[in-house]
Parts: structure tokens; C-alpha cells; sequence
């Protein structure tokens, strides 16, 4: 098993027929993954990437059955989009867009309280690389070749880190079951803490990789939902030790305003909990091997 | 984005928040004029930079006659104020503020910030105002009354009722009080603001409630719909290197070390400047090209990096994920063709058509050390600035 996706996904794209999201659709498709169509309104009823384009999410999942998502929307509409999907019935959807506005975003997350937990869309990003089950399904923007099938669970705020950490694991042997990417926004759809849940509940996840950076509570409440939930070995990276206090290092949530925001501070609450902090960004795979070993 | 006092003021003012009056010099003439329009005898010339802490810094001047208004904004302008909040290099006060001086009877702090944790708007009060948020939560904690404001339904006035009661306001000032709280989550709401920050918030002796400074962010991410925000920028309070990379879309941070980074993604790019650090080096800047860098993007991230006379060592590292690093190798060699570059190099390639582009830079007949890790990349930037200083 995998979390969140699988080869049995019907993956929709939002923002079919623009640029980016027709140069990640093809790199979805050629990945194996089960794209069903897409949606760009007021091209629907044409074909692009020899798929079928709908006006609305609503159409789509209902004339192609479609459960998930990927929005390659502009900012300015993309929370708008997002809405969307929660309200025609995907389950799961992933934002890559980059810029939306944190107000946005809260609107987002407030709207989508009125559905009851069974119908609740499981959003992920935005400003992320989105998800993999390597092999199965490819619902992101990430480089398919450099993911081995395995049983590390990976949750990551920073894409590039996370593609690090992949090659690093798989230049030791090591696979990944699923790897989500969180992304960088101060306010963003599912935190650490509710993947490590799905992980924790995942026959084929043995491990979760963590890797986090400066800025947000989000690593702190992991740290603490770690130590009271999670059976399962976790090793983590913070980012950003060297990052100085009240700069914003490119991510939009990744500031340190408040006390436990920072990289140092982050790694000591982490360790306190018993995840295993890797020293530097270049032992990530080593770290993850050597808790492998001792299960 | 961030914007000066006077604009901040000029915003609270149109949601009917009492402001003192006054307005902004940009010469000692101009100023004396403000505070012979204004009247009073007493008046106050307030350095106007991006930071909080000016009083410290000696931004902020009382004065009791028309000279010494003068002699004020002559010794403001132009004048470089460190604050904690600027950095070592200061920033530079460009106009001043000449403000009536206010007969204070209280002082309060009012802030909103987005909690990040309840994803709601926070809103921060305490009767010690005048304090840093920060000094307040450390030496009076038991003073601070907060409230969580759903940002899609917005403050509600029991809320703002609530937290005037808090202060202790006699019935003369409450309403007065949660009118100015109300507007506030208003400005907050409206303009995409990311914090709004009243410090001090007063009573004054004629028991009105008025903002007598204020600093205000907004969200970068929002300013396409805000225009008569976005319009209020200004360029002299930013670092002219991080202006020059953030007009190119390039995140930029400049740093005070000597090692310069060109990377793509900005966790990728905190985890080189750690692990410089970790060899035993000093990063001299943060910088996230993104994830579709096209050659001209890394040309231009050449010329910001090479540019900065701190850095000794550039280190390019590069994971190439919708990226393919024949591209960045192409921009490489463009870089060091086209922009005078003079600091030793070290290039790091990983990820999509890595053997292509690495092929590329070793046949290019340009001078760099290949480095195959994270690690070994920062190892080698540190071990050639090594052999440079002995």
C-alpha cells in the first residue's frame, strides 16, 4: 500500500492546456500515471494530450470518475480552483501553484469545514512538488527516474531537498513508498503532522523522513504528535541553521518569528521526541539507512 | 512589503482611526513650515525608515520650538539608523514626519498578526504599550489579552469589547477603544496585511483613543490586487542587491559571509548555506534560482553573486528536477562568457541529464572544480578560499 495515491488514482489536471500544465501532464502520463482529462474553462469539449477537457471539476469527475487532482493554476484563481475540486467530490488534490495569497488560503481551509470528514478533500501545497508513489503514480512535478519503490515515507516542505534526500536513499538501495511534498507557504493544506497519520496507518511505509525547515509551528506539532501517536522510526532534516532571524529564505513560510521557529530550536524539540535528526543535509539517505537497520 | 509610519497612519485614518496630526518633510525648511501649519508648541520629527525600534536608535526627536524642529529633520536626513530590525548596515532616513505632540494618560499595545498554528488572524493587546511585543511577553505576560479572528467572518465588535474591558478603559473610552480594534482587523482584512501593529495605541488626557505609531506588512504574494499599497513602495529602505534579484525573480538574501551560492529551490539552498557552514565556511548569500531556471536566469544570478565584493568562492548547485542540467551547464558557460567573473567556482550537478551537462562544462574550456556531493561541493569552496587567504 501507499498513501494517498496509487496506480488506481484518476488523476485529473487543472490548468490542462496551459503551458506548465501540459509540460507536467506529459511527464505524468509518460510516468505510468492514470490521467484522465482536465479541466480549463471554456475549452471544454476539446482534446489535449489525446485526453478529454471539461469546463468544470464537476463535469470532469463526472463523466471520467475522477478521485484526484493537480491544480497548475495562477495564483490570483488558484484558491478558487482548489475550491472547486473539494466541491465536485476529489479527494485528493495538490496544489503546485507558487504566490497564492496567505488570505487566500485561509479562505480555502475555512470553506473546506462544511464537508463532513468521509467527503473532506485532502488538500497538499500549495508552492510544492507534490505527490509520488514511485512506480504507481505520479501526481507532481517531480523527476519519476531518481524514486525507487520502497518502504521510507517521505514528507518535505522543500522540493529540490526532497529530490536530494531521493537520490541520496536510492544510490543506497533504498525505496520510498510515498513522498509528499507539504510545500513552503505559511498556510498550506496538510501539515507534517497529518501525513506522518496516513504513514503511521501504512502497511508498506516501515520509516518516515521528515524534512522540514525554519519557520511555522508545523514541525513542533509533528515532534509532539510523534511522541504520543507515532510507532513507526522517524529521521528528520531541518534546512536553514544558518538562516538569520526575520528573513524570509525564498519559501514564503520559511521565517523565523517566534521562539521554537528556528532550525536549532527545531532540531532539539524534534530529538526530544526521539526522531533521529540527521547532522547534515549530505547524510540524509545514511541516516535513514542506519534506522532501517535497527528495525 | 512592508511601508512607513506615515502610510500606515494615512490608511488607519481613512477607517476613522484618530491619528495625530501631522505630515511629511523632506528638508528642515519644509519641516519647520509642517510645525507652524500644525501649531502647538510642542511637535515631534520621527525619522521615517522600514523599522520598528526608532526611538532607541535616536530617530524620533521631541522638540519645543521651530528651530529645534529645524535642527531635528536637519540631523535625521540623510542619516543611516541601526535598529535591531535593520541590520548592521542601518537604513537611511530619506523624510521625516513632523507630528503634534499628544498628551498621553495610558499607552496600550495592539497588534494583529496570521497565526500560523490556529490559521486564524491574532489580535495582541496589552496596557503595556510603548514596550516591544517581544519585551512585553517576557516582563509582563500576565498584561497581554489575545483573540482569534476567523479571517473569513472577521472581528466581531463582542471581541473588540472584550479586549477594551481587558484594558481596563473607563466607560467614557471603550467604545472609542473597540472602534479602533475594529478597524483595524478592517485594514487587516482589506489589504491582504500580513501585521498590523499599533505601538502605543493611547488615552490621551482628553480621553480619546489614538495611534500615535504604526507599522504595517502585507502580503508580497497579494500586491497584484492591491495597487494603492503595492504603489507605496520604496525601493531606498530594501537592499540594493536583494531589489536588483527580486526585480529579476530571484530569491535573494544577502548574507555577511564570503562563499556565494547559486541554487535552484529554497530548501536545497538552506541546505548548502548549513552545510558551508558545517566545512567550516560562511555563506555570503541565500539564493533560490526556481525551478524552471532557464540559462538567462543563471547568467543573470552570475551578476548578482559575482557582484558582491565579500564573496571569494562561487558554488553552483544545481538539482535538476523539471530543470535538465545541459541547461544550467549552458548557462554556466554563458555566465562566465558574458559576465566578468573573477572568483574561483565550484559546480555541483544532480538529477535530470546530469552526464550531459556536466560533458558540457568539462569540453567548455571553463575554469571550475566538479564537486560530486552536497558535501564535497561545500568542502571544496571551503578548502579553495583557504588556500586563497594563506
Amino acid at each position: 500500500m501507499t498513501v494517498l495515491i496509487d496506480q488506481n488514482s484518476k488523476i485529473i489536471i487543472q490548468g490542462f492546456t496551459g503551458k506548465i500544465g501540459s509540460f507536467h501532464a506529459q511527464e505524468m502520463i509518460d510516468y505510468g500515471t492514470n490521467v484522465v482529462g482536465g479541466v480549463t474553462p471554456g475549452k471544454g469539449g476539446s482534446t489535449h494530450l489525446e485526453r478529454p477537457v471539461f469546463n468544470t471539476v464537476k463535469e470532469a469527475v463526472e463523466k471520467t470518475g475522477a478521485d484526484s487532482s493537480i491544480l497548475f493554476v495562477p495564483p490570483q484563481f488558484a484558491a478558487d480552483s482548489a475550491m472547486e475540486a473539494a466541491d465536485a467530490g476529489i479527494k485528493v488534490c495538490v496544489a503546485i501553484t507558487d504566490g497564492i495569497p496567505s488570505h487566500d488560503m485561509i479562505k480555502v481551509k475555512r470553506y473546506m469545514k462544511r464537508y463532513p470528514k468521509s467527503e473532506k478533500m485532502t488538500l497538499v501545497g500549495p508552492n510544492c512538488s507534490g505527490i509520488i508513489s514511485p512506480g504507481k503514480s505520479l501526481l507532481g512535478i517531480m523527476p519519476g527516474h531518481i524514486y525507487k519503490d520502497g518502504e521510507v515515507g517521505v514528507i518535505g516542505r522543500s522540493g529540490t531537498l526532497g529530490y536530494e534526500s531521493a537520490q541520496q536513499m536510492k544510490s543506497l538501495g533504498i525505496g520510498i513508498s510515498t513522498s509528499v511534498g507539504i510545500g513552503g507557504d505559511p498556510i498550506n493544506g496538510s501539515s507534517f503532522k497529518d501525513i506522518l497519520e496516513l504513514f503511521e496507518k501504512d502497511d508498506q511505509t516501515k520509516v518516515v523522513l521528515m524534512i522540514g525547515e525554519i519557520g511555522g509551528p508545523q514541525e513542533a506539532e509533528a515532534a509532539q504528535f510523534a511522541k504520543e501517536n507515532m510507532s513507526k522510526p522517524i529521521v528528520s532534516y531541518i534546512a536553514g541553521l544558518t538562516a538569520p532571524k526575520g528573513r524570509k529564505m525564498g519559501h514564503a513560510g520559511a521565517i523565523v518569528t517566534a521562539y521554537g521557529e528556528a532550525a536549532s530550536e527545531k532540531v532539539e524539540i524534534l530529538q526530544e521526541a526521539g526522531v533521529t535528526v540527521a547532522k547534515n543535509p549530505s547524510v540524509i539517505g545514511d541516516t535513514v539507512k542506519e534506522v532501517l537497520s535497527k528495525i | 512589503m512592508d511601508i512607513h509610519e506615515y502610510q500606515a497612519k494615512r490608511l488607519l485614518k481613512g477607517f476613522n482611526i484618530s491619528i495625530p496630526k501631522g505630515r511629511v518633510a523632506y528638508g528642515p525648511e519644509h519641516a519647520e513650515y509642517i510645525a507652524r501649519d500644525i501649531g502647538g508648541n510642542k511637535w515631534v520629527v520621527k525619522a521615517q525608515i522600514h523599522s520598528g525600534a526608532r526611538g532607541k536608535a535616536g530617530g524620533i526627536i521631541v522638540c519645543s520650538s521651530f528651530e529645534e524642529v529645524s535642527e531635528a529633520t536637519n540631523k535625521l536626513l540623510g542619516k543611516s539608523l541601526v535598529t535591531h530590525q535593520t541590520g548592521p548596515k542601518g537604513k537611511v532616513v530619506q523624510r521625516v514626519y513632523v507630528e503634534e505632540a499628544t498628551d498621553i494618560k495610558e499607552e496600550f499595545y495592539l497588534g494583529l498578526v496570521f497565526d500560523r498554528s490556529s490559521e486564524c488572524i491574532m489580535v495582541v493587546v496589552s496596557s503595556e504599550g510603548g514596550m516591544s511585543v517581544e519585551e512585553i511577553s517576557n516582563n509582563k505576560p500576565e498584561t497581554i489579552i489575545r483573540a482569534k479572528i476567523e479571517a473569513s467572518v472577521g472581528m466581531q465588535e463582542f471581541q473588540a469589547r472584550e479586549i477594551a474591558f481587558g484594558l481596563g478603559l473607563d466607560s467614557k473610552s471603550i467604545n472609542r477603544c473597540a472602534e479602533a480594534i475594529m478597524a483595524c482587523s478592517k485594514v487587516f482584512s482589506k489589504y491582504d496585511a500580513t501585521m498590523v501593529e499599533i505601538n502605543p495605541l493611547v488615552l490621551t488626557a482628553d480621553d480619546h483613543i489614538v495611534a500615535l505609531d504604526c507599522k504595517m506588512s502585507f502580503d508580497d504574494n497579494a500586491l497584484f490586487r492591491i495597487p494603492e499599497i503595492s504603489e507605496l513602495r520604496d525601493k531606498s529602505q530594501e537592499d540594493p542587491q536583494e531589489t536588483y534579484a527580486a526585480d529579476r525573480d530571484l530569491n535573494y538574501v544577502g548574507l555577511d559571509g564570503n562563499i556565494g551560492n547559486i541554487i535552484n529551490g529554497a530548501g536545497l539552498a538552506m541546505a548548502s548555506m548549513d552545510m558551508i557552514k558545517l566545512a567550516g565556511g560562511e555563506p555570503a548569500n541565500f539564493l533560490d534560482v526556481g525551478g524552471g531556471a532557464t540559462p538567462e536566469k543563471i547568467v543573470k544570478a552570475f551578476k548578482l553573486v559575482s557582484n558582491d565584493p565579500n564573496v571569494k568562492v562561487i558554488l553552483v548547485n544545481i538539482f535538476a528536477g523539471i530543470n535538465r542540467c545541459d541547461w544550467i551547464a549552458e548557462g554556466i558557460i554563458k555566465a562566465i562568457n558574458e559576465v566578468k567573473v573573477e572568483q574561483p567556482l565550484v559546480v555541483r550537478l544532480a538529477g535530470t541529464n546530469v552526464e550531459k551537462g556536466q560533458e558540457l562544462l568539462r569540453s567548455s574550456g571553463i575554469k571550475y572544480e566538479e564537486a560530486s556531493s552536497l558535501q564535497d561541493a561545500a568542502t571544496k569552496a571551503v578548502s579553495i578560499l583557504n588556500k586563497g587567504v594563506n
